[in-house]
């Protein structure tokens, strides 16, 4: 059995393996100990290797994982687990947004990562669904029932937030709002995207990969298929969890 | 870890016209930064005792010897580039000194005047003399800027308010036209410092000291040489510090400290003792300067394991690795070759520059270093967009290539642990 650990920076995620076999994955939020958190989540499985990952993962190491990778890896790892011929991946998580390459074999050959700041990452979307008044699971499905959107010219997180307040004063539907926040999101994702000269299909991973409103704006921006996991939050987990495997025999 | 000070001279500084209170703060802040950062490395040389020595003395010890040069009638000058000839200062029985440029905690002093968006070095410098807290800003007779980028061309107006501050014009092409221009600059430089000093250079005294300073640089090739050995025998945060030392210490003295360090490496290379293990991964380092106390990219590298064998920059390899032609006791001789010398220096204010992206491959094969990390302040447009030709050279030659746009602030720190882990995961294949 091998264990992988994603320390998210919004979420703890684990993946548990018999062998090549995905048993188990389970999630909860990372809270203010995450890594008190994460040793609740695997505590009910007979002892084995565990491979941490994501923001937490040297606070892991310190206190239980046999060792650690980078977000990075674990994405590339384990994005072609579930697309195996997967080349580009592109993943949002909570608080960052990565674009990687791989080569032909599946190693890293390039990746690029979001600038300091929240812009086109999961909490953005969370803060605007927020002063919007939807829940996170609304908020995609809200901005797909719009037809045209509002201008949002501001990726910045607390820019965008009074463009919100100042459209929903002029009386601008919340839906188009939320589709044009989406759409600040992807511009910024495909202008990545765009860099890494990426021409095979595009692996979606991380827990924004359950926005229907991001996949299908990103797929019509791209003019390509945008292939999402049927777990892609959990992917990182789930490539930690391959290493731990890889790396012990 | 041994107990490490960095000494206090408050009436020194006091005498220097300096923040006295504040600046002891910052005194003890860069102290504990440095135990941490270099004192807890495993393997270091015996011989780095001499450069931790002239950090615990860097507030004092090298103060004094500038404050009694001045009472003897010699020109300090404080400098920003290795653009300036220090050669002619040395020829005058004058001292260069690299100022304060490298840390965070004056920038706010800076922001008070200056822009925001502009380079945190530019920034960085122009706060700790608006601040007072830099003794060597207090020390210098005065300031010698150069052309070499608008911040620093624009600010140079501004800092000569608080400092004297003398411009040198580098030419931004390298035709004859330019070389011309040059040398005349150089010879105006040369007049400034017989002025300041009330004395007349004459052409022994270049060539001693054309001398002396080559021997400097020769000290620092040898130790750029012994970094290729695998394992490596120095860490890339010693071998850094010492780049950032050579631009203020006694040239003489830093070179047979230099020497004597290469001594000892040249030992532990025979016996294949490193710093670091044989199976390290080797990184070299490309890109704009890291002025002390800038350790941030190497601490972060070599705390995840890995070490670095060289640094591309003008605190680094740019500085010394091109030495003047000796051997001529005709004055126009002498600054002729002293121009072209300078001449060769691949900063990226030039246009075209495609001799630094030879010079940075050059530099990867003979580190044998397997991968590059470049390295540029936020800000300065020459590096930022000169990065595009090496991260295609690096393509092209199928070498790990990490790009790093950074400034001086903590706050992007884990963001770029996760960015250099993913790398060294990326080198190791």
């Amino acid at each position: 059995m091998n264990i992988g650990i994603d320390l998210g920076s919004r979420a703890l995620k684990m993946a548990v393996f018999e062998g090549d076999e995905l048993v188990e994955c389970r999630m909860v939020e990372s809270g203010f100990n995450p890594h008190q958190q994460a040793e609740e989540l695997f505590k009910s499985f007979p002892p084995c290797r565990i491979m941490a990952t994501g923001y937490g993962r040297h606070l892991a190491h310190k206190n239980f994982a046999n060792g650690v990778i980078t977000e990075i890896k674990a994405h590339a790892l384990g994005a072609r687990y579930f697309f195996p011929e997967a080349m580009t991946i592109l993943d949002v998580g909570g608080q960052d947004s990565k674009v990687i390459t791989l080569n032909r074999e599946g190693k890293v050959v390039n990746f690029q990562m979001n600038d300091k700041c929240a812009a086109g990452t999961g909490r953005f979307l969370e803060i605007m669904a927020a002063s919007l008044g939807f829940t996170l699971a609304e908020f995609g499905p809200i901005a797909l029932s719009s037809g045209h959107e509002a201008p949002i010219n501001s990726m910045c997180t607390v820019f965008a937030e009074s463009e919100v307040i100042s459209l929903k004063n002029h009386g601008v539907p919340a839906a188009d709002i939320a589709r044009a926040l989406h759409l600040a999101v992807v511009s910024r994702l495909a202008g990545m995207i765009r860099r890494q000269e990426a021409n095979a299909a595009l692996v979606f991973t991380g827990g924004v990969a359950r926005n229907p409103a991001i996949i299908s704006l990103l797929q019509e921006h791209l003019g390509s298929e945008v292939l999402v996991p049927s777990l892609p939050e959990h992917a990182g987990a789930i490539g930690a969890a391959l290493h731990a495997q890889m790396s012990s025999t | 870890m041994q107990d490490f000070e960095i000494k206090p001279y408050p009436e020194l500084w006091h005498e220097l016209d300096m923040d006295v209170e504040r600046f002891d703060k910052a005194r003890q802040m860069l102290g504990g930064a440095y135990s941490k950062i270099f004192l807890s490395q495993n393997n270091r040389p015996q011989a780095m005792a001499y450069f931790d020595e002239m950090i615990a003395e860097i507030f004092g010890g090298r103060i004094k010897e500038l404050v009694q040069a001045k009472k003897e009638g010699r020109p300090v000058v404080g400098t920003f580039c290795v653009y300036i000839p220090e050669e002619i200062v040395l020829a005058a029985d004058g001292i260069c000194v690299g100022l304060c440029g490298g840390s965070p905690g004056s920038i706010p002093d800076a922001e008070k005047i200056l822009p925001r968006n502009i380079c945190p070095m530019v920034k960085s410098a122009f706060g700790f003399k608006a601040g007072r807290i830099c003794p060597y800003f207090q020390a210098v007779d005065f300031v010698y800027g150069e052309t070499t980028c608008d911040a620093k061309k624009k600010t140079w107006e501004i800092l000569d308010r608080l400092v004297p501050t003398y411009v040198m014009e580098i030419p931004q092409m390298k035709k004859e036209r330019d070389r011309a221009l040059w040398i005349e600059e150089v010879k105006d430089f040369k007049a400034k410092i017989e002025e300041i000093s009330g004395k007349t250079i004459s052409p022994e005294q270049l060539a001693a000291a054309t001398k002396v300073i080559n021997g400097k640089r020769r000290a620092l090739q040898r130790l750029t040489k012994l970094r290729a050995a695998n394992p490596a025998p120095i860490s890339g945060k010693d071998a850094l510090l010492i780049e950032q030392i050579a631009f203020y210490d006694e040239p003489v003295r830093f070179a047979a400290k230099v020497n004597e360090l290469c001594d000892e490496l040249e030992v532990r290379v025979a016996k294949s003792e490193g710093a670091f293990p044989k199976s390290a991964l080797r990184v070299m380092v490309s890109g704009t300067p890291m002025a002390l106390p800038n350790w941030k990219i190497h601490n972060l590298v070599e705390s995840a394991g890995a070490v670095i064998v060289n640094e591309e920059s003008c605190i680094g390899t740019r500085y010394f690795k091109d030495l003047i032609a000796e051997g001529t006791e005709d004055l126009d001789q002498q600054l002729a070759a002293l121009t072209d010398r300078y001449m060769r220096i691949d900063c990226s204010c030039f246009t075209p520059n495609d001799e630094r992206v030879t010079q940075v491959l050059k530099e990867y094969k003979d580190s044998a270093a397997q991968g590059i990390i470049h390295y540029s302040l936020q800000f300065c447009h020459t590096y930022n967009i000169e990065e595009i030709k090496i991260r295609e050279a690096c393509q092209q030659e199928g070498i790990p290539y990490l790009s790093i746009e950074s400034d001086y602030s903590p706050d992007d720190v884990g963001q770029l642990q996760t960015r250099i882990e993913a790398f060294l995961e990326q080198v190791e294949g």
